[in-house]
């Protein structure tokens, strides 16, 4: 006897194509405000990267991984959390610090090679930045208990690439989601590569790529969950389904993966050189389906945005940014602070060091 | 006073500071409805109801990840790591996130979460079910790594561990989980973490060890006196922070020192005390400090597990040559 035990579908969500077109059943009821919100983030998340891009070549700060092409995924998910709920990121999700009220300087601060940059302001309900990919998974979904354990009505949302669902954390973060039906969004923001590592497979009998399985999305089915794929570059997509999501986990009703497909626009990070490994005529057709451009043509049909609103909006950005630089050049750590802060109270052998340091 | 074992002090501990603080919570592979492979958890699940005393999937870095995302929210979690060979797999989440939160945050955030596992070997048991990991954890500055050696400590240092404002490892010597059977006080006490105890005194040597080996070198104690020589006996019970002060007083009394300890030989936790040793009291010392340790191959099957062992006759060996030299 055989029979099939089991049958499984992904969906797949645009809400606004490539040259600005709405699908009306499924726009989010958002205020103009609301829209224009969403688009100034995207533009704050750009300038932010472009700056901090300089910066880098100056040598004024370090090694940064740029956001660019990837802003709808960052800021519409992080504007369908509540301010009550937490973020989880990895290391590119700068809109989403901005979003939560996290200056410009903080960044700057930290990619500039200073602790004092992730010390983040009270209340603003994100995790710092999370470099061992994949492994902020379990963070998220062990916060997302704890809410649970505690009859709270927040959730969590968290950010991993699409080589992090290779990982160990962040299928067994996967698992624990699905068996305690923890509070928790993850999103994986599919951007296409993996340093030089494709996520795609292109040969039939070899690896050389990140994973075989038809979507990423796929993998919550694995664990008794939702998966669902969203047209990462669509703010209001991404938007409208992590709202759903988390007001479903919010409500206990468990957790969702998104699985936001984008693309890496620039390199992985600074000491990288994607033209070793990228064909550049991928990397001109997805710049044709970059988001901001994309929102910008939706919100001029919807007679939000014109020249002058963009001058406006990329002059207020600039000066945010530019602030922030200032402050950020500033800033100075403390060198005693490398050992205040290792535990609450200095150890005998730190104690003995940071004398020796100081004297 | 009731009479306890090791094992269950560690429930003892475990049940008073979850009657004290809500926010505890116990997690870890088989700790609910089983009670623990060892019972350490044995009836808290029944007490405290599975919202409290967590049954896990079969992931260890799961455990100590999501007990990361518990103790950022406010919560105490105490998770269990079923076997010492099974806590390699969570090195990364300890390395890289449990002990560097408050630095990285610069204290904004931290991470006061307690990670308990039976450890070594001497019970004839499998593979990676023997190991003394705990030079590992001492490396990495952030976490504290605590042993204890008898039941009163387990008590009072679990309850110490886990109202510490930082992650603990807490490693608890197997082989005596119920070799010893000690008076333990009933209710709330707490032994400090960073203290060294002076189990006995002596004017000739200073033996330092901790854990399992503390009953060792005790008996290795009681032979040398039985020829003359006055063994001082220090129970480290917390490697770090390591309590230096009651150490190199000690050693300083009697210008020599053994460290006895079960995990291998080279950079094992003797190693950091013999350098310290030479560091600080170099025109003090009468003999070279010496290491009376496991060695440095994977820890055998159990036929051979005694002769990997450090035992009193090898203590003894070590005692010979230092008051010689």
């Amino acid at each position: 006897m055989q029979k099939i035990v089991g049958k499984f579908s992904v969906k797949y969500v645009q809400i606004v194509d490539e040259k600005g077109n709405v699908d009306k059943k499924l726009e989010p009821k958002l205020s103009s405000q609301q829209l224009r919100d969403l688009y100034k983030w995207m533009v704050l998340e750009r300038t932010f990267d472009n700056t901090a891009l300089s910066l880098q070549r100056e040598g004024r700060i370090g090694t940064y991984a740029q956001s660019l092409g990837e802003e709808a995924v960052h800021v519409g998910a992080t504007f369908a959390a509540r301010d009550s709920d937490w973020i989880f990121t990895d290391y590119r999700e700068h809109a989403s610090y901005l979003m939560r009220g996290v200056p410009v300087k903080n960044l700057l601060m930290h990619w500039g090679g200073s602790e004092d940059g992730m010390a983040l302001p009270e209340k603003s309900n994100i995790m710092p930045v999370c470099i061992p990919v994949g492994t902020q998974t379990l963070h998220g979904v062990g916060a997302a208990l704890a809410m649970k354990i505690k009859n709270q009505k927040t959730a969590t949302l968290t950010f991993v690439g699409d080589a992090s669902t290779s990982t160990g954390d962040f299928n067994e973060g996967l698992n624990f989601a699905g068996t305690f039906v923890t509070p928790s969004v993850i999103v994986i923001r599919n951007n296409h590569w993996a340093i030089s590592v494709p996520r795609t497979c292109h040969d039939a009998t070899w690896g050389g790529c990140q994973t075989r399985a038809e979507t990423l999305a796929q993998k919550a089915i694995g664990y008794g969950f939702e998966g669902i794929q969203v047209d990462g570059n669509d703010v209001l997509a991404v938007y409208a389904v992590v709202k759903q999501a988390m007001d479903r986990a919010r409500d206990g009703k468990g957790p969702t993966l998104i699985e936001c497909i984008t693309y890496r626009l620039g390199p992985h990070t600074t000491a990288d050189d994607p033209t070793r490994y990228q064909d550049p005529k991928t990397l001109k057709a997805w710049l044709e389906k970059e988001p901001l451009k994309r929102f910008q043509l939706y919100l001029k049909k919807k007679k939000l945005w014109d020249e002058k609103y963009e001058a406006a909006v990329q002059a207020e950005c600039k000066r945010i940014v530019d602030q922030g630089v200032v402050e950020a050049e500033k800033h100075k750590p403390r060198p005693t602070d490398m050992f205040d802060y290792v535990y609450k109270s200095l150890t005998p052998n730190l104690k003995e060091q940071r004398d020796e340091w100081q004297s | 006073m009731a009479k306890l074992t090791i094992v269950e002090a560690v429930r003892d501990a475990l049940d008073t500071e979850m009657g004290n603080d809500e926010k505890v919570i116990v997690l870890g592979e088989d700790v609910g409805v089983d009670g623990g492979v060892f019972r350490a958890t044995d009836g808290l699940q029944k007490k405290y109801g599975n919202r409290r005393v967590i049954d896990t999937p079969l992931a260890e870095s799961g455990i100590v990840g999501t007990s990361i995302g518990m103790a950022i929210q406010g919560l105490k979690p105490v998770c269990e790591i079923q076997f010492d060979g099974f806590t390699y797999p969570a090195f990364d989440q300890l390395f890289s996130h449990a002990a560097r939160i408050r630095n990285r945050t610069r204290g904004k955030l931290t991470c006061p979460l307690v990670l308990r596992f039976p450890y070594g070997g001497g019970i004839r048991a499998l593979e990676h079910h023997n190991e003394s990991p705990e030079s590992y954890f001492v490396h990495t500055s952030g976490l504290k790594v605590v042993i204890p050696s008898n039941p009163y400590d387990t008590k009072g240092l679990l309850i110490a561990a886990i109202r510490d404002p930082d992650p603990v490892i807490f490693m608890e010597p197997k082989r005596i989980y119920r070799a010893i059977r000690d008076e333990v006080p009933e209710g709330t006490y707490t032994v400090e973490i960073g203290k060294a105890n002076v189990l006995r005194e002596g004017t000739d040597l200073t033996l330092i060890s901790w854990g399992a080996m503390v009953r060792e070198a005790m008996k290795a104690a009681d032979a040398a006196a039985a020829q003359g020589t006055r063994a001082e006996v220090i129970d480290v019970r917390t490697l770090s922070p390591c309590d230096w002060d009651t150490i190199l007083a000690s050693v300083q009394k009697t210008g020599r020192a053994i460290v006895v300890h079960e995990a291998p030989h080279t950079l094992g936790f003797g190693a950091e005390i013999a350098a310290r040793i030479q560091e600080k009291l170099l025109l003090y010392l009468k003999a070279p400090v010496i290491r009376v340790t496991g060695y440095d191959t994977p820890f055998p099957y159990f036929k051979l597990e005694d002769a990997y062992l450090p035992n009193p006759e090898r203590i003894g060996r070590a005692i010979e040559q230092v008051m010689k030299f």
